[in-house]
Formats: C-alpha cells, structure tokens, sequence
C-alpha cells in the first residue's frame, strides 16, 4: 500500500517559493537526485507527470492570499555537538538514518535492508547507496505488500540473520498489524524462548508533514504500545535518530522506529560518523524547570521546547521538558521523578486524545504521584478525528494550544 | 503467461514447468512485439479470455495404488526395508498418540486437541524427504513431521498437558509444538503467518549458503488468507530455496474446498506466482516423498520455491471443539477411512514384500500403545510450571514495569493462596 497517485511527498517544512517548488516538482518526478531540466518536462503535455506539473504552474503567477501555505509548526533546535563519539558531520535526519544503517551493514553481515522501493534510495532517500556499497542481495526491494513484508523480516531474523525493514508510511503498517502483534511481538514468549525473531527492526516515517492528509501523517505508535514484547521509539532529530535506530538494530527484541517525516530534511546537525547506541527506554531531560513538566516525542518536542520559551518569556514559568524517545516500554521514572519536582504534568502529541499514549502517561503518573499533583494532568493531543488536508493547522497540537493549558494549569 | 503443463501422463512427476523465469524486458523500441515492462508476451488479433482449467485440472501424481503396488517402477523410490518400516511405525504410532490424547480431552484431561487422521503419510513422506538441519514452519497437524525428526513422546505430552517439562513453559493451547534442536519452528495459531516468514528465513538461509532448505506446511484454507499470497509472491521474486507443502484435506473447519476456491485447487495458484508446482496424492506416502525429495533438491540448487499440493481428506474432526457430523456425511468418512488411507496402503506395501505381518501390527499395535500410555502417565503426573514463567521472555530482558507487576501477583497470591491451585505448580 502507498500514495496512489502522484502525491507530492516531499518533505520540506514548507513550500512557500518557487525554490520549495521545484523541490515538490522534483519528488513528483519520484526522485530528488533527479537530473532532469524541471521545465523540459514540464514541456511534455502527454504523460501524466507533466500535466500534473501545467496544472502547478499557473500557481506561480497568481499567487493570491488564499494560496499562502501555512508555515511550519515548529522551530528545530539543534543538539549541542555530541563530543563523546568521535569526528561528526552535518546530517539531516535522512542521511543520520542512512549513516545507522550504513554502520550496521559494515559491522554485520548478516544484515538485510528491505521494503518497497529502497533499493534506488528510498522515497525519502533514506537508503541512498547502500544497494551499491553493499550489494544487491543486502538492499532489496520487495512486492507491495506490508503483511509480506514484516512476515519476511521475522523470517529473517528467526533464521538469525539481522533484518531491518521499511514501511514506506507509518499511515500503510496496519496491513502488518497482524504479523506485528500477533506473531513478532510474541515469537520468544510463546516458544518459551526457543525461537525470538528479536533481531527485527521495522523503520517506517511518521508522523504530520503539513499535507500528508489521513494516509501520509498518522501517528500509530498508541496502537502499538498495547502490545506486550515490542519496543516503540521516536526520535526528536538525527542525532537521537542515528543512535536510537542502532540501538533498536542491536536489541534482542522486535522494535518499531519511526522517523519523523517532516524533520527528514528540515532537522540538520553535527551527527557522529561513527557507531554509537542511546539507550532505549530512556527518557531525556532537555531543560530542567520547577513549575511543570511537559513530555513529548517527535517532532513534538519542538514544540514544546518553544512553549517552553514562551510560558518563561509571558508567564514567568519555568518548564521541565522531556523528550520520551522510547514510548514502549517507557521511562516510567524519569517522569514521575520530574512530576514529584514540579507537581504539575501536560503531554502532548500529534495522535489523537482517546487511547492515546498520553493517557497510558496520565494515569501511571496520577497513581505514582497523587501526592505531588497540584493540578489535574493535562493532555493536548489531535481531535478524535481522521488526520485532515487542508484543516492541519487547527488539527495540530501546536505550540498555542499547548501554551493555553499550561496557563490554565499554573491558575489552577 | 509462458507456462507448459509437460504431458508425461500421469504415472509421472506432473510438474509444471516454467520455461523461463520472468526478466523484465530490455527495451528495445526497433522491435514490433510489445514492449510493455509488465511481461513478455506477444499481440494476439482476437479477443479471448484466458479459461481457468478446473474441469480436468492439473494431475495427481501417486506411485502406489490402494493395495499398496507400484505403479511404474521407474517411480519407486526403493527405499530400504528399515526406513519403509520407519515411515509405517512412525505413521503408526502417531496415530496411537492422536487416539489417546483425543480421548484424554474427552474425558477433560487436557484442554484441547487437533488429531492428524488421514494426513499421517504427507508428514512422514515429506519429512523423510528433508534433510534434518532444514527448517520447518508448519500450521498445526503436521506432528507427524516432528515424531519423524525424533521428538520424544514426552515433549509432546509435556506441551498438551502443558506441565514443568514443555519446551514452550506451559504457555500456548495444546498441539502447538516446537523444537530448536529439531529445527521446526514453534506453532501459532493466526493461520498462514507462517507462510511469509517461512519466506525470510529461506532468504536468511540463502546468504548463509550452508546447504539447507524450508518447508512450510498450511492447509487449503489457510491458503486464502493474505499473507500466503505475500508468501507466495515474495519467496519467487526473491529466489528463495523453499518449499510449499499444502495439505488439501477438503475441508477448513466446515468448509467445503468449493466455498474456499474456485480455482484449480492450490497447486493450479503456484505458476501465477512463477512458481514450479505438483499436485500429489497426499495418502501416498511415496509420492509425498518423491516430490518432496526432487523440490528439495532443486530448490537450494536453484534457489527457486517449490510448491508442494498434497491431496488427502481429513478424517477427524477438525479438532475437539468440532463435532464434524454436522456438516458432512459419515459415509464419505468412512470411504477415506477405510478404502483410502496412508497407513492401510504402506501396509499393504509391506505385507506384499514380506516385511510385515498381522503379528508383527499385533504385537507393535501393543508396544505402541503401551510406549505412549507411559508417556501419557508421566505427564499426566507432573506438576505445571513455576507460576513466574508467565512473566520471562516477553522481552529478552524482564522490563522494571513487568517486575513489578510480578512482584505484585506474588504478594497478592500470598495473600489469598487458599483461592489459587499453588499446589498444582512447580515451586
């Protein structure tokens, strides 16, 4: 299952000039390192592609109000340069989850990369040369088909041999619910560990990406978190995506990674070139603060590090905030040591409120801290509704929202 | 589509041949054929649909009769006097244990069953096939392939009864076995799920490069579901060595074949895929075998699947919780019973060489008998697992939440032990 038609997938932040345009252009060419001449194509009026491009064009000339793209959400922030890894070099987070992968194939040879459409560089160019470093027998890709996918990568691993596989959109892993709930997350518990498919690892983009509409933007990772015997990690940027992702690698446990789609290219930082690992099922602390605590993944996390500012800069509150990472199974004390601190709680994330993770979260915290709560626990989630087009702007949690309920928390 | 049905008759390995492996097309636009990447065909100037061929479908291929003769001695696998006496005890006794536990669940001694009447001679024919380190994925009625790789009888109680002794600590319904040292993966019930990931472990297998195969087992049901087209399509286009063992026994639960497919069964599915496929007679033992043993072999030389369509008709029920008389007839039972069935037709076999003897089925129908009812008293006796086990291996490692709420259940057993069966499980 992917995009039907010719979806514009590109991933930057936002498409507001004709540079961003072309850019769009070029991923409807399927293919960013495409060569060809932009306007040679779009010449062309018979195939679909360049009609699709005519039917663009005209945007440029009347470009009117109503046309403004909204702007990003969010405002990345960097990561201090790791020191402790080794010589590092700037990365997007597509390339750090190439440089992971890329590790990963150097160091075991056992390692197979797979999904639909990796073997060229991925639709996100996440696997770009690595086909052709490592052979065709290690970067392939496979029929359309999701169930087959996951089914062929606990094959893989059962076998022993380290499989790392792709869905193309976390929006197209439910054809594969199945074969994740059902058969990967319990191989080693219903064996009684005689056979465990754990040197599994689906990776799968996530996440909103300012158009991606129902099937390009879902956040399903609540739906996984459920599942006793598998591990679910979010990375914030490429430096915790590279070493996240080679942890889930080196786990002994099937692990679901998904990668923010809307940083793949917006995020760019001093990455380490060499293997290192972030230990999973550990949150991060990024901003230590004394009157609430706010917990995010993902893209998320920006957000809330701008909220953050804000409630400091308007409210003169302090925020905690904390990067969860790994969503299954989660740091449990990371958070109510910082709860127990501050006595006030807000989650947020992109999926919607009911079932989310943010109530498994909320209710853990309230048992463990009843004590210490100064204010009911407050969730800023997306409505109990399919992941709209053009509404994304009043879908998202954004940093307005999320700075409202820490207004109404502190007067509580 | 570019596939021949090689006309060789009947008496002979009906493969269907594919004579050559799909390869997209170099495009070549001086050419007048078509040029379409999809396939390599020609233009045709009349319009005609492609006809399914179910009437007469893709032939049978068997090498004894129903009295045990061969019936073209090129196709006699001539096997040993001791390893045709093998497949019969191992046939045999399989059948004795399917008959003792099924009772056992009658009387509610264990909690379920699912017996193996009927299909006895696709496990044993395929498995004597196989070389020992090849890996099995199976469905769930494919014990005799484990009983022919040596798993003791005990394991096989220990799991049913789900006692101190199971491999798999107790934790999943009966007759869903599994053996590391055996290489026959662990059982699940999802149906078909194991179809692709029997794919993945080919293609692990592949890069090893140590000589080695997989087979894996389903039954014409499980063939609907989706992950065995996934399966199907994934193991050709990836050139994996393996093999696809269907046992098309008629029936899914109650479903009749004709509510399930309207195609030529399972084996007419294979070429669509690219796949080379055989339709045999599944009660006999030595057509199993026979096309197992030149799959195999083709199949890591090739690297290529195979896929296996065995006939037969299950004879039970479909497991104790199916009382199968609701929905088709005892006669038609009986026929496969008595008339048509792997065991009667190797012993046939055997007694037309002098290998075997109404005293020889008395005397092993009684060891037999009484080898498992020691098994069965053995594990009937032991104690279940430490109640701890129900925590290990959901992850590698024991996460701090799961600790915790171990912790939590042995405190709160403590507490209330007189409401819990303690002294039914190993401390």
């Amino acid at each position: 299952m992917k995009s039907g038609g010719p979806f514009p997938l590109f991933t930057s932040a936002t498409v507001s000039s004709v540079s961003d345009m072309a850019t769009a252009a070029r991923f409807l060419l399927r293919r960013a390192n495409s060569k060809l001449a932009l306007t040679g194509v779009a010449t062309g009026s018979h195939g679909s592609l360049g009609a699709t491009l005519l039917k663009v064009s005209p945007i440029f000339s009347s470009w009117t109000e109503t046309q403004r793209r909204h702007a990003a959400h969010f405002t990345y922030h960097p990561d201090p340069v790791p020191t402790q890894y080794g010589p590092t070099q700037k990365m997007n987070l597509f390339q750090s989850v190439t440089s992971a992968l890329d590790n990963t194939l150097a160091s075991d040879p056992t390692a197979v990369i797979f999904g639909e459409d990796v073997a060229f560089g991925g639709v996100f160019r996440c696997t770009v040369g690595l086909r052709d470093k490592y052979g065709k027998d290690r970067v392939f890709n496979t029929p359309l088909c999701e169930q087959g996918i996951v089914g062929f990568g606990i094959g893989v691993a059962v076998a022993g041999a380290t499989a790392i596989a792709e869905i193309q959109f976390a929006d197209y892993i439910f054809p594969a619910f199945d074969q994740i709930v059902n058969e990967a997350a319990k191989y080693r518990y219903r064996s009684g560990n005689l056979f465990d498919c754990g040197n599994l690892t689906i990776r799968a983009p996530w996440g909103c990406v300012g158009h991606g509409s129902l099937y390009h933007s879902q956040s399903p990772e609540a739906f996984f978190a459920h599942c006793p015997g598998l591990k679910v990690v979010i990375p914030r940027g490429p430096v915790q995506a590279k070493g996240l992702l080679l942890s889930c690698i080196a786990d002994n446990n099937p692990c679901i990674f998904f990668e923010p789609k809307i940083l793949y290219r917006a995020a760019v930082e001093q990455v380490p070139v060499e293997l290192y690992t972030i230990p999973l099922s550990q949150a991060e602390v990024l901003q230590e603060g004394s009157d609430i605590t706010l917990v995010a993944w993902g893209t998320q996390i920006h957000v809330m590090r701008e909220v953050a500012d804000m409630a400091q800069e308007k409210l003169g509150v302090s925020c905690e905030v904390i990067d969860l990472q790994t969503i299954l199974p989660w740091d449990i004390e990371a958070v109510c040591k910082s709860v127990v601190k501050t006595g006030r709680l807000l989650v947020s994330h992109e999926a919607p409120i009911t079932g989310g993770f943010a109530a498994e979260i909320s209710s853990t915290v309230q048992e463990e801290c009843f004590l210490n709560l100064e204010a009911p626990i407050a969730r800023v989630c997306g409505y109990d509704t399919p992941f709209p087009h053009i509404f994304e702007p009043f879908y998202i949690p954004d940093k307005w929202k999320c700075f409202d309920a820490i207004k109404r928390m502190i007067n509580y | 589509m570019f596939l021949l049905v090689e006309e060789r008759g009947v008496r002979k390995l009906a493969v269907i041949e594919i004579r050559a492996m799909h390869r997209q097309q170099p495009f070549d636009s001086s050419l007048e054929k078509p040029q379409f990447p999809g396939a390599s065909a020609e233009f045709v100037d009349q319009l005609e649909f492609i006809q399914p061929n179910v009437i007469s479908g893709i032939p049978v291929y068997r090498v004894m009769d129903r009295q045990g003769n061969i019936i073209n001695p090129s196709q006699d696998p001539q096997l040993s006097k001791e390893t045709v006496l093998n497949f019969y005890q191992t046939m045999t006794l399989l059948n004795t244990m399917d008959r003792i536990l099924y009772e056992s669940q009658r009387q509610g001694r264990i909690s379920f069953y699912m017996t193996n009447y009927g299909e006895e001679g696709t496990h044993i024919g395929s498995a004597a096939a196989l070389d020992p380190n090849d890996l099995v994925f199976g469905q769930y009625r494919e014990a005799g392939v484990l009983m022919y790789r040596g798993f003791p009888l005990d394991l096989f109680m220990a799991q049913c009864y789900a006692n101190a002794d199971d491999l798999g600590k107790g934790r999943q319904m009966p007759v869903h076995y599994g053996s590391k040292d055996l290489n026959f993966v662990t059982i699940s019930s999802p149906l078909a799920t194991q179809i692709p990931q029997a794919a993945g472990a080919a293609y692990a297998v592949k890069r090893e490069n140590k000589n080695r195969a997989v087979i894996c087992y389903f039954g014409e049901g499980a063939a609907s579901e989706g992950d065995a087209h996934a399966g199907f399509n994934f193991s050709a286009t990836l050139e994996c060595p393996l093999i696809f063992f269907c046992r098309n026994n008629g029936y899914a639960i109650s479903t009749p074949t004709n509510e399930q497919y309207r195609g030529d069964g399972i084996a007419a599915r294979g070429p669509g895929y690219g796949m080379l496929s055989i339709r045999v007679d599944g009660n006999d033992v030595f057509a199993v075998y026979n096309a197992t043993k030149e799959a195999r072999r083709r199949a890591v030389a090739e690297n290529q699947p195979f896929l296996i369509e065995a006939m037969t008709y299950r004879i039970g029920h479909h497991s104790t919780s199916d009382d199968s008389s609701a929905y088709r007839s005892v006669d038609e039972v009986n026929y496969w019973d008595k008339q048509d069935h792997p065991i009667s037709r190797l012993r046939h076999y055997m007694m037309a060489r002098d290998w075997w003897s109404e005293d020889d089925e008395r005397s092993w129908r009684k060891q037999s008998r009484k080898t498992v009812m020691e098994a069965f008293e053995r594990a009937e006796r032991r104690l279940k697992p430490n109640p701890e086990l129900l925590f290990t291996d959901v992850y590698q490692e024991m996460t701090p939440s799961l600790d915790k709420q171990r912790q939590a259940l042995w405190r709160h057993v403590q507490q209330y032990k007189e409401h819990y069966p303690l002294d039914l499980y190993d401390k």
